[in-house]
């Protein structure tokens, strides 16, 4: 049977300045790496969200993005007819011929601006997004300067309000509504029109990608396949949604810096809780000598002082994890490595976030605890005694 | 099983200090019996706590043969041992040694976590020692909100609520005042007398070996002969 945790609890209690120092340490480490945690997960949310499933995105062969490839007005024609694309209520074949490009726009965040995608879209390519929603104003009239945003860009970037003009291209464009989806990627672009667009970046026969969507699963596969198997039209056909998930790699450098940065941290924790147990250790000697008078076993004594080092450390993990919440729901932007692009994404604090959080406490707390619960249950019943 | 509690034969403890062999204990022979309340007396340094520490499992000897309760304590491995200590003996400090952190109900739980008793059992039990000893009104006290005299029973609480063979009590009046001493040694008499435990205590005070039903005396790591006390020491009266 094993000493009362209570008896732990109550000395973590009474010591309670050490106690919370030393979790404040453990608290600052799991924030960290939280922190890091949080803001990789709201970035895969964000891209994990975005994308249809029947959706195939179509680049040339050989771009990894949108922004790099060039795709021509040909190719789009000669294949937007093809079998397995999927119809409009009005008969036309569900396929965008899109152009990407970056213009850099100015935040507070960033002072010296930031990339931003402009999509050249045709009406046809605003059909195919049916879950964007306009939020303000409307939507780009076909042939005109204008503009319409996603909900991310106007809550970050001051020049991109409506009843602004924004200049790239040839000219100035006019920000004429804000749209926002539930694909949170698309909310971190501006949607133009494509021919106005490829006309001011004087790209009107060869443009960045096409956008298709198949009729079902089969024909979503089928189209992969026979696309990017057809030589001729050189392209690269892959799903939508899996365009999306691969940006999320563009967290990859915050994770490992952030886990980096926690696992130095975390070793000076384990210092601190390791320190923090001597001192209990050394002061309950004589506690330690009455418990095994009593009966209690070596092994219990280890038990119990690695227990309380644990409860200690899940006490800081309690804490870093409350002084990461407030993070979760926080928008911010990163570059993405893929489309060379900002996208707004918000912290993400889950509750998987929050159980690695624990349980990275718990290990600092196993491996601070250990050598002192050891010296402890080593400890000669008469020597115990006489130490105060 | 004989009715003798502690035996032992040639019992020797050396220890080694800064290259010095110090002898603690020199080929002492002793048997306490069932029901005994033996006084162990000497002056400081002379040994007597040595052998209740040996008697109790707390040390290991250097030489001889030492029996309690039956078991060959030298045969025993360390994890063994602190089942058998559970088991066959309950110890009184002289610095009571309550855990700080507990309740004095919860102090005297703490040994029965040992046992297989539940948890309502183990509560009924120590509210029972508590009750034995006078304490069933500080049962939710901790050991900072007690006398000195009250620590020391709820220690005594503590010790016996195993319902051990033998109760090893190391000086237990030693910080005590007067009158909480004589409760104290009221209280071990009565356990003694009433419910017939068996106890060795180590004293040097003379008007606590008076409570003790037989009183021997150590000297220089010997014990002597019964009825000889050293020269220096006033004999007591058995």
């Amino acid at each position: 049977m094993a000493i009362p945790l209570s008896y732990n609890i109550r000395n973590l209690a009474v010591r309670k300045t050490t106690t919370v120092m030393t979790a404040l340490g453990i608290a600052l480490t799991v924030a960290v790496l939280l922190a890091a945690f949080a803001l990789v997960d709201g970035l895969r949310v964000a891209f994990e969200s975005s994308g249809h499933p029947l959706q195939i995105l179509l680049t040339r062969k050989g771009s990894d993005s949108e922004l790099s490839s060039n795709f021509a007005r040909t190719v789009f024609n000669e294949l937007k007819y093809k079998q397995g694309i999927a119809r409009s209520a009005k008969g036309e074949p569900l396929a965008s011929l899109e152009m990407v490009t970056v213009i850099n726009l100015v935040s507070q965040e960033f002072p010296e601006g930031s990339n931003i995608n402009v999509r050249g879209l045709t009406p046809i390519g605003l059909e195919m997004r049916e879950d964007m929603t306009l939020k303000q104003g409307r939507w780009f009239t076909p042939g005109r300067r204008e503009v319409t945003i996603g909900n991310s860009v106007a809550k970050r970037f001051p020049d991109a309000q409506i009843g602004k003009k924004l200049k790239f291209g040839r000219g100035e464009w006019d920000v004429v509504g804000v749209f926002e989806s539930p694909q949170l990627a698309r909310n971190s672009e501006i949607l133009s029109d494509l021919n106005q667009a490829a006309s001011d970046f004087e790209r009107t026969d060869v443009l960045s990608s096409a956008l298709i969507r198949a009729t079902d699963a089969v024909a979503h596969q089928a189209l992969i396949n026979d696309l990017g198997y057809d030589t001729r039209l050189n392209v690269l056909a892959r799903s939508e949604k899996d365009y999306f998930e691969m940006q999320t790699s563009s967290g990859d450098l915050v994770r490992y810096l952030g886990t980096f940065v926690a696992l130095i941290m975390a070793i000076g924790s384990c210092f601190a809780a390791m320190n923090t147990m001597y001192a209990a250790v050394a002061r309950r000697s004589k506690e330690i000598g009455t418990l095994r008078i009593l009966g209690f076993s070596r092994r219990a004594i280890l038990a119990s002082f690695l227990l309380e080092s644990i409860l200690l450390s899940l006490l800081g993990g309690l804490f870093g994890i409350l002084l990461v919440l407030p993070l979760s729901g926080i928008t911010t932007g990163i570059g993405s490595s893929v489309t060379f692009a900002e996208v707004a994404f918000q912290l993400h604090v889950s509750p998987q976030i929050m159980l690695k959080g624990m349980v990275f406490a718990l290990f600092m707390g196993a491996f601070g605890g250990f050598l002192p619960a050891f010296s402890a249950a080593r400890k000669q019943i008469l020597v115990a005694l006489r130490q105060v | 099983m004989d009715d003798v509690v502690i035996r032992t034969r040639n019992l020797s403890k050396e220890y080694v200090r800064d290259e010095f062999r110090v002898v603690a204990l020199k080929n002492a022979n002793i048997e306490i019996h069932r029901g005994e309340f033996i006084a162990l007396m000497g002056p400081s340094g002379s040994g007597k706590s040595t052998l209740l520490h040996l008697a109790a499992a707390m040390d290991r000897p250097s030489g001889g043969d030492l029996e309690v309760m039956g078991s060959q304590l030298n045969s025993l491995s360390d994890s063994e041992i602190a089942r058998w200590r559970n088991r066959h003996v309950g110890f009184v400090f002289q610095s009571f040694n309550l855990i700080p952190v507990l309740t004095a109900l919860e102090n005297v739980e703490l040994p029965l976590k040992l046992t297989h008793l539940k948890k309502g059992e183990r509560m009924q039990h120590a509210a029972t020692a508590l009750k034995l000893v006078g304490l069933d009104d500080r049962m939710g006290h901790f050991p900072r909100q007690l006398s000195g005299g009250q620590e020391q029973r709820v220690a005594i609480a503590r010790a016996i609520v195993t319902d051990p063979d033998i109760l090893l009590c190391d000086e237990p009046t030693g910080n005590l005042d007067a009158r909480s001493a004589s409760e104290v040694l009221t209280l071990l008499s009565r356990l003694n007398k009433e419910f017939g435990k068996t106890i060795v205590m180590v004293t040097h005070d003379p008007h606590a070996a008076h409570f003790a039903t037989k009183v021997r005396y150590i000297d220089k790591g010997e014990l002597l002969p019964e009825g000889q006390a050293p020269e220096d020491w006033k004999a007591l009266p058995n």
